[in-house]
C-alpha cells in the first residue's frame, strides 16, 4: 500500500523503516481510521437505518421488529410527510442554515482574502484570533450570547437606544426581542461557524498565484474586475468546502436552537432529540435522522458527481 | 551621486525622438535601493534588452514601466505622456510574465480575449482579433484547451498572444525564454524577433542570459546593483565595453595591468609586465602617458601557435589546461609570471587528437591584433 521509499530516509532510520514495511505495519496503521469509521460510523448508521423500520413498543429498548409489520414498518417515513411538524422543522433548519452559510461567506470571504494580503507576522496573529474562540467551551460562548441578547443586557439596551433614536417615536421599543427567535439562532450559528468558513477559504486563496491578479490588471481590469474575473472563480472550491463545513452542522444543529431559538419553530435536530428522549419514539427519531442525512448528503453527492463529469469532459476535449 | 549614465548613440534610430524616456528613476524598498538613478531612452520599434544578474534591478525597472511599482523619484515618459501615477490598467503597456500567469480557468481563446473585454469593439471584431493573434502564434487548433492541457512552449505563445492582443505601444517581456528548454529557446528567440518585426511593437526584454540578450536585442542596457553600466548595440557592449564589469559580464575576458608608455594618435603603446611592449589601436580619448590602465583580451581574439609569429603583440606561455568542446577548444595558457590566459580556438578543420595545435605542457606563442584589445581606464 504505502511502502516508504528507502532512499528518502536517513541511514540511521533504515532499520525501522524496513521493519515497518516488512511486517505490514503500514497497512495496519493506514487501515485503523477506516476501521474506526466502519465501526463507529457505518455500523452505527446501519443500526439507525434498521431502527427506522422498527415498530415502537412500550418495552426497553422501546422498539421491536415484530407485530403488525414484521421487519419493515414504514410508519415513521409516512408520518414525515403527514405531520406538518416535520416538514416545517426541515424547512426551518434548511432556511436557517442557508442564511447562516450565506452570512458566513459574506463575512468570512473578505477576512480570508485579507489574511492572504497581510505580512506574515500579521497573518499569524490574525489566524490566531480566528481560532482563539475554540479555546473556550462552545456552550459557554452560547450562554454569553444569551446574556448579551436578553432584554436587560447593556448590549440590548444599547441597540434599543440606537433603534429608538433612528425610527419614528411610534415604533419605539422598550427592548429589542432577540432571544428565542430565528434571528438569534442565525446570529449565534454565524458566530460559531465563521472559522469553518474562513479556514478552508484562506487555504484556497493563499494558494492562488498573485501574478494572475497583476496579469488581469495589466490587461486592463480594475481591482473589482480582477476580483470578479480571477480571484472569485478560482476560489470556488474553497467556497464550496467552507459552505459545506458550515451548512451541514448548521442544518443539524441542536444546542443553539434549543438555547436561543423559538421553541414553537423547532429545527430538525431538536425534533430528533425530542422524539428520542421525551417521546421515546426511537423508530420515528431514526426515520427523521435518516431523512436528514439523505437531505444533506444527496446534494453533496450530486455535486461531486457533476464535478467529476466536468473534469472528465475537460480532459476529453481535443 | 553617480553621474548621468553614458548613452551611446543608437545606430538604427539616430535622430529619432525617444519613445520611452526613463528620467533619473530611483526605487527604494525600505533601505534597499533596487534601482539607482537610472536614465535611458528606448526608441520606437526596437527590442531593448535589460541585462544583468539577479538583484540588479532589471525586473523592478520593468515593473515600474508596467505600473506595478511607482518610482521613489524620477519620471517615466511613454510616447510623450508622463506615466507617473497612471495605474497598470490604464497604461498602453502589456507585460508577458516570467511564469506566463495564464488564467487557469479560462481556455486559450478566453485568455487571449481577456484584455479585449475592456476595448471598445464589437463582438465580431473581438473574435477576429483573437483569431488573428492565435494565427500569429500558430495556436488556432488549441483555442479551446485550458492552459494545463498544452505544453510549456505553447503556454509561452499564449502569453505572448494575450499580451499583444490589445496592440500595446510597449510590450514588456520578463525572462521570456527562461522556462523553456535549450532547443526550444533557440527556436523561440527567432520567432519572437519575427513577431516583433511583423507587429512593429516596441519590446523591452528583461533577461539574465547574455546570449539571449545579444540575439534578441537591438540595444542592450547592462545593469548592476541598480545602475545602468552601459547602453549600446550588442556589438558595442561586447567589443567596446566601458568597464571591467561589462567586459566580464558579457563574454569572458583575461585582464592585465598595464602602463601607458606612449600615445601615437589613435594608437597607444602599453607596457604590460607579462608581455613587454604592446601596441593598441583605437585607444580611449583623454589617455595620458604614464597612466595605469587595464588591458582586456577576449579568448577568441587571441591567436595560438607553436612558432613565434611575426606580430608586434606576441608573448609566450605553457599550456596548463585544455578543454575540447567540439566546435572549439579552450586552452589555459600559463605565462612566465604565473598569470593564466584563456584562449579559444575554433576547430575549423577536422583533426585527430595527436595532431592538435598544442597539447598539455607545450610551449606556445600567443598574439593578438592591436585593434582587438580592449583598453579600460582604471
Amino acid at each position: 500500500m504505502a511502502a516508504i521509499e528507502q532512499s528518502d530516509v536517513p541511514p540511521h532510520r533504515k532499520g525501522l523503516v524496513s521493519w515497518f514495511n516488512r511486517r505490514g505495519w503500514s497497512d495496519i496503521i493506514i487501515a485503523t481510521p477506516y476501521i474506526w469509521l466502519l465501526v463507529f460510523f457505518f455500523l452505527s448508521f446501519i443500526i439507525v437505518v434498521a431502527m427506522s423500520f422498527a415498530t415502537r413498543t412500550p418495552t426497553a429498548p422501546p422498539f421491536s421488529f415484530g407485530g403488525e409489520h414484521p421487519l419493515i414498518n414504514l410508519d415513521g417515513y409516512k408520518r414525515l410527510f403527514q405531520d406538518s411538524l416535520y416538514i416545517r422543522a426541515f424547512l426551518t433548519s434548511v432556511v436557517n442554515a442557508l442564511i447562516a452559510t450565506a452570512l458566513c461567506l459574506l463575512i468570512g470571504y473578505p477576512m480570508a482574502l485579507g489574511l492572504t494580503r497581510v505580512s506574515r507576522a500579521w497573518r499569524n496573529i490574525l489566524l490566531m484570533l480566528v481560532i482563539l474562540p475554540f479555546w473556550t467551551s462552545f456552550l459557554l460562548r452560547v450562554y454569553a450570547w444569551m446574556g448579551l441578547m436578553s432584554n436587560n443586557s447593556w448590549f440590548n439596551r444599547g441597540l434599543t437606544s440606537i433603534w429608538n433614536w433612528v425610527v419614528p417615536t411610534d415604533w419605539a421599543l422598550r427592548s429589542i426581542p432577540m432571544m428565542n427567535t430565528n434571528f438569534a439562532v442565525v446570529l449565534v450559528m454565524v458566530y460559531s461557524y465563521l472559522p469553518f468558513m474562513i479556514l478552508p477559504l484562506f487555504a484556497n486563496l493563499e494558494k492562488l498565484d498573485q501574478t494572475l491578479d497583476e496579469a488581469a490588471m495589466d490587461l486592463g481590469s480594475r481591482p473589482f474586475q480582477v476580483f470578479r474575473d480571477v480571484t472569485l472563480p478560482l476560489s470556488i472550491p474553497g467556497i464550496i468546502a467552507g459552505g459545506l463545513l458550515v451548512f451541514i452542522p448548521a442544518a443539524g444543529e441542536l444546542i443553539i436552537p434549543s438555547l436561543v431559538g423559538n421553541s414553537s419553530q423547532p429545527m430538525i435536530g431538536r425534533v430528533i432529540s425530542d422524539e428520542f428522549a421525551s417521546a421515546r419514539d426511537w423508530p420515528m427519531a431514526s426515520s427523521v435522522a435518516v431523512a436528514l442525512l439523505l437531505l444533506l448528503v444527496l446534494p453533496m453527492m450530486l455535486y461531486t458527481h457533476f464535478d467529476a463529469k466536468a473534469q472528465e469532459r475537460m480532459k476529453d476535449e481535443p | 551621486m553617480p553621474s548621468p549614465q553614458p548613452v551611446s548613440a543608437p545606430v538604427n534610430t539616430a535622430g529619432a525622438d525617444p519613445f520611452v524616456r526613463i528620467e533619473a528613476v530611483t526605487k527604494r524598498f525600505g533601505s534597499f535601493t533596487a534601482v539607482d538613478d537610472v536614465s535611458l531612452s528606448i526608441y520606437k520599434g526596437e527590442i531593448f534588452g535589460l541585462l544583468g544578474g539577479s538583484g540588479c534591478g532589471k525586473t523592478t525597472l520593468l515593473r515600474m514601466l508596467a505600473g506595478f511599482e511607482d518610482p521613489t523619484s524620477g519620471r517615466i515618459w511613454l510616447d510623450g505622456q508622463d506615466m507617473t501615477g497612471v495605474p497598470p490598467y490604464e497604461r498602453p503597456v502589456n507585460m508577458m510574465f516570467q511564469s506566463y500567469a495564464l488564467f487557469p480557468h479560462m481556455t486559450v481563446e478566453k485568455n487571449v480575449a481577456y484584455g479585449l473585454k475592456h476595448e471598445r469593439m464589437t463582438d465580431a471584431q473581438r473574435k477576429d482579433r483573437v483569431r488573428e493573434m492565435l494565427d500569429l502564434v500558430q495556436l488556432t487548433q488549441f483555442a479551446h484547451r485550458k492552459p494545463h492541457q498544452i505544453s510549456g512552449g505553447q503556454r509561452q505563445r499564449v502569453a505572448l498572444a494575450r499580451a499583444l492582443a490589445r496592440a500595446p505601444k510597449l510590450l514588456l517581456l520578463d525572462e521570456p525564454l527562461a522556462a523553456l528548454d535549450k532547443k526550444l529557446r533557440e527556436h523561440t528567440q527567432f520567432e519572437l524577433m519575427n513577431i516583433q518585426s511583423q507587429t512593429g511593437v516596441t519590446f523591452v526584454v528583461v533577461t539574465h542570459d547574455q546570449e539571449e540578450a545579444m540575439t534578441l536585442s537591438d540595444r542592450i542596457a547592462v545593469m548592476d546593483k541598480g545602475q545602468v553600466r552601459q547602453i549600446g548595440t550588442p556589438n558595442d557592449v561586447y567589443e567596446y565595453p566601458n568597464s571591467r564589469f561589462v567586459a566580464g559580464f558579457i563574454g569572458s575576458i583575461t585582464t592585465f595591468e598595464a602602463t601607458v608608455r606612449k600615445i601615437e594618435g589613435q594608437n597607444a603603446i602599453l607596457d604590460v609586465p607579462a608581455m613587454g611592449g604592446v601596441k593598441i589601436g583605437r585607444s580611449v580619448p583623454g589617455l595620458t602617458e604614464g597612466e595605469k590602465v587595464t588591458l582586456a583580451l577576449r579568448p577568441e581574439k587571441i591567436r595560438l601557435g607553436r612558432e613565434r609569429p611575426d606580430d608586434p603583440n606576441s608573448f609566450s606561455g605553457v599550456v596548463s589546461g585544455l578543454g575540447y568542446l567540439g566546435k572549439d577548444s579552450l586552452y589555459r595558457i600559463a605565462l612566465p609570471d604565473g598569470q593564466i590566459v584563456t584562449v579559444n580556438s575554433v576547430n575549423a578543420r577536422r583533426v585527430g587528437e595527436d595532431e592538435r595545435v598544442a597539447d598539455w605542457e607545450d610551449q606556445v606563442w600567443l598574439s593578438f591584433d592591436p585593434t582587438s584589445a580592449i583598453l579600460l581606464r582604471n
